[in-house]
C-alpha cells in the first residue's frame, strides 16, 4: 500500500513500525541512551524506537525534546523514519537537524492503518510511504 | 508555501547548514500554514546555556558552517564571563560555555548576551523579527509593536542565517487581536504578569490597570505572563501601540490582591529578570543610599552593554555591598542553585526558580527587596 504525505523532513528511510497511540514528548518519555521508551503511560512502554519507524499522532512537551533526537542520533539510537499525524515544530526540528526522515499527515484513515510490525518504506524526498504488511 | 526562486535555491544549497536552516523553515511554514518567508530585521537566539542545550547541542552548534544574514544577537549565558568564579561557577562548566559562546561567534552571531536585546538596538513598529528569548518576544510585540513569533533557539538561528522567517501566527496582524480582557487593581505589575499568565494562558490579554505603568513596569509584566502563561503579546489600555486596533471585547475578569508569597527566609536577594535598564539600576541606587549597606548576599544582573555605558553607576552600587553581574541572570545560571530561598521583585524567576533550579522564591517589590537586604 502506498499513501501520499506531506515531507517535513527530508531524506529516505524503512524499517519495522512500532506505533504508539499517544502523543510523545521526547524529553522524558524516552530514554536518550538506549531508545527505550520510559513513559510507564505509554502504550508502548519498556519498547525500543532504535532503528525502526516511530509512528505516532503528534508530539508534546518541552522544546528541550529538539535536542533530544539529536542526542538519540549521537548514541546510535534514533528511530530510522518518523512518521506523525500532525508534525509540530518540537518534533519537526528535532528530525531535521539529526536528519531523520520525517513525513505526516498521510490520508487520515490509512494512518490508523499502520500497525506495530509493519515493514514502512518512507520517501520523504518524493512525499509518500509504502507499508508492507507479512500475514 | 510559496517559495521564490532563490528560495528555493537555498534548499538544494551545496552549504549543508544553510540547506538544514531553510529545511527548518519550511518545515515550519509547512506546520503553521504560512503562505510565503517574510524578511527578518534581527533574530535573537535562546538556549545558549551550557546547562540547558548539554553536549548535543554544543556539538550540533560547532558543526554548522555559516553566516547570519541580518543582526543577531543572543540570550543570556550560564554565567557571568567574567565574574564566574565570583558566582561560584565550576571550570569545565566555564570552559563548555566558553565552546557554546564561540561557536555561535564563529556564525557572526553578537555576544550580546542579554534578554533585553531592545536596549542595545531598538527595533520599530512593524519589522519582523525572530527572536526567541520570551520576554523580549512579549515585548516586542507588546510595547515596541514589532512583530515576532515565540521562536526556538534552533527556529531563531536558521531564521538568522536565511535572514527570513515563516509568515504566520504573530507575523500577520489579524493574529495580534486580543482574545480576554483583563481588569487589574491594586497589585504591583511584575506579579501581576504572574497572576494573569496563569489565567490566561497562551490567550493574548486586552489588560486595564488602574494607573499608568512605566516602560520598565510593563516589562516586568510582560516577562511575568510568558513565564506563567504562553502569550506572545498583550495589549494595554491607552498605553501600548495596538491598543485601539481591534474591538474591546465585553465580557472581562478582574483580578485582585490575592498575593501567596511563600514564607521563607531569603539567604540571596536577586533583581534583573530581565536584566536591568539604566532607570532600574539608578531606582537601586537610589534605595541603597537611603536603606544603607547591605547585609545579605545581593546579586544584580544587567547586560554587559549597559553595564559598560554606565559603569560609574555599577561602581557605586557594588560600593554598597551588592554583585553586579552581566551576561547571565538567576534563572538560567547553576549559581542559584546553592541558594535555599531567593527573594525576586520578578514574576517570570518567581515562576521558573522552583521548577528550573530547584530553589524557593519569593516576592517583592524592587523597594521591599532592598529594605530586607539591609535589614
Amino acid at each position: 500500500m502506498k499513501l501520499r504525505v506531506r515531507s517535513i523532513s527530508r531524506g529516505r528511510a524503512e524499517g519495522y513500525a512500532i506505533v504508539s497511540k499517544k502523543p510523545v514528548s521526547f524529553l522524558g518519555d524516552v530514554n536518550p541512551e538506549t531508545g527505550v521508551i520510559v513513559d510507564s503511560d505509554s502504550d508502548i512502554y519498556g519498547e525500543s524506537i532504535a532503528g525502526k519507524i516511530f509512528v505516532f499522532p503528534e508530539g508534546r512537551g518541552s522544546t528541550v525534546g529538539t535536542y533530544i533526537l539529536l542526542r538519540m542520533k549521537k548514541n546510535g539510537c534514533a528511530p530510522a523514519g518518523i512518521v506523525m499525524k500532525k508534525s509540530e515544530a518540537i518534533v519537526a526540528v528535532g528530525a531535521i537537524i539529526a536528519e531523520i526522515p520525517l513525513v505526516d499527515m498521510p490520508e487520515a484513515s490509512s494512518f490508523n492503518m499502520i500497525r506495530s510490525g509493519d515493514f514502512v518504506r518512507i520517501n520523504a524526498d518524493e512525499g509518500w510511504i509504502e507499508i508492507e504488511r507479512e500475514d | 508555501m510559496y517559495l521564490t526562486k532563490d528560495e528555493e535555491m537555498l534548499l538544494e544549497s551545496e552549504n549543508e547548514t544553510v540547506r538544514k536552516c531553510m529545511e527548518i523553515l519550511v518545515a515550519l511554514g509547512e506546520i503553521y500554514g504560512a503562505e510565503r518567508l517574510v524578511e527578518i530585521k534581527s533574530a535573537q537566539i535562546s538556549g545558549i546555556s551550557y546547562g540547558n542545550i548539554g553536549d548535543a547541542g554544543l556539538e550540533w552548534l560547532e558543526s554548522l558552517n555559516a553566516r547570519v544574514a541580518v543582526k543577531s544577537y543572543v540570550n543570556p549565558a550560564g554565567m557571568d564571563i567574567e565574574k564566574w568564579r565570583e558566582m561560584g561557577i565550576g571550570k569545565e562548566f566555564y570552559e563548555k560555555q566558553m565552546m557554546v559562546l564561540s561557536a555561535l561567534k564563529r556564525l557572526g552571531v553578537e555576544m550580546t548576551l542579554t534578554c533585553t536585546p531592545y536596549y542595545i538596538d531598538t527595533p520599530s513598529y512593524g519589522d519582523h523579527l525572530a527572536w526567541a528569548e520570551s520576554s523580549a518576544v512579549i515585548y516586542a510585540n507588546s510595547v515596541i509593536g514589532a512583530r515576532t513569533n515565540r521562536e526556538s533557539g534552533i527556529s531563531a538561528l536558521a531564521a538568522a542565517i536565511v535572514g527570513k522567517t515563516p509568515m504566520y501566527g504573530l507575523h500577520l496582524k489579524e493574529n495580534r487581536a486580543p482574545e480576554i480582557r483583563v481588569i487589574v487593581r491594586g497589585i504591583e505589575p511584575a506579579y501581576a504578569g504572574y497572576e494573569v499568565g496563569k489565567l490566561v494562558g497562551a490567550s493574548i490579554p486586552f489588560v486595564e490597570f488602574d494607573r499608568t505603568l512605566s516602560k520598565d513596569e510593563l516589562k516586568a509584566f510582560g516577562a511575568a505572563l510568558a513565564a506563567s502563561g504562553g502569550a506572545g503579546m498583550f495589549h494595554v489600555k491607552g498605553q501600548t501601540p495596538e491598543w485601539e486596533d481591534f474591538d474591546i471585547l465585553a465580557e472581562k475578569i478582574e483580578v485582585e490582591p490575592d498575593v501567596e508569597l511563600g514564607g521563607c527566609e531569603p539567604d540571596l536577594i536577586a533583581i534583573g529578570c530581565p536584566h536591568l535598564s539604566p532607570d532600574e539600576l539608578k531606582e537601586v541606587y537610589t534605595l541603597l543610599e537611603r536603606h544603607g549597606r547591605v547585609k545579605r548576599e545581593v546579586w544584580l544582573f544587567t547586560s554587559r552593554s549597559v553595564m559598560n555605558e554606565y559603569a560609574e553607576l555599577v561602581e557605586k552600587i557594588r560600593g554598597f555591598g551588592v554583585r553586579v553581574f552581566a551576561d547571565t541572570c538567576m534563572v538560567v545560571s547553576p549559581a542559584s542553585e546553592r541558594f535555599e530561598c531567593v527573594m525576586v521583585n520578578s514574576g517570570k524567576a518567581f515562576e521558573y526558580l522552583p521548577k528550573l533550579r530547584g530553589v524557593k522564591a519569593i516576592f517583592g517589590s524592587v523597594e521591599e527587596c532592598i529594605r530586607r537586604a539591609a535589614e
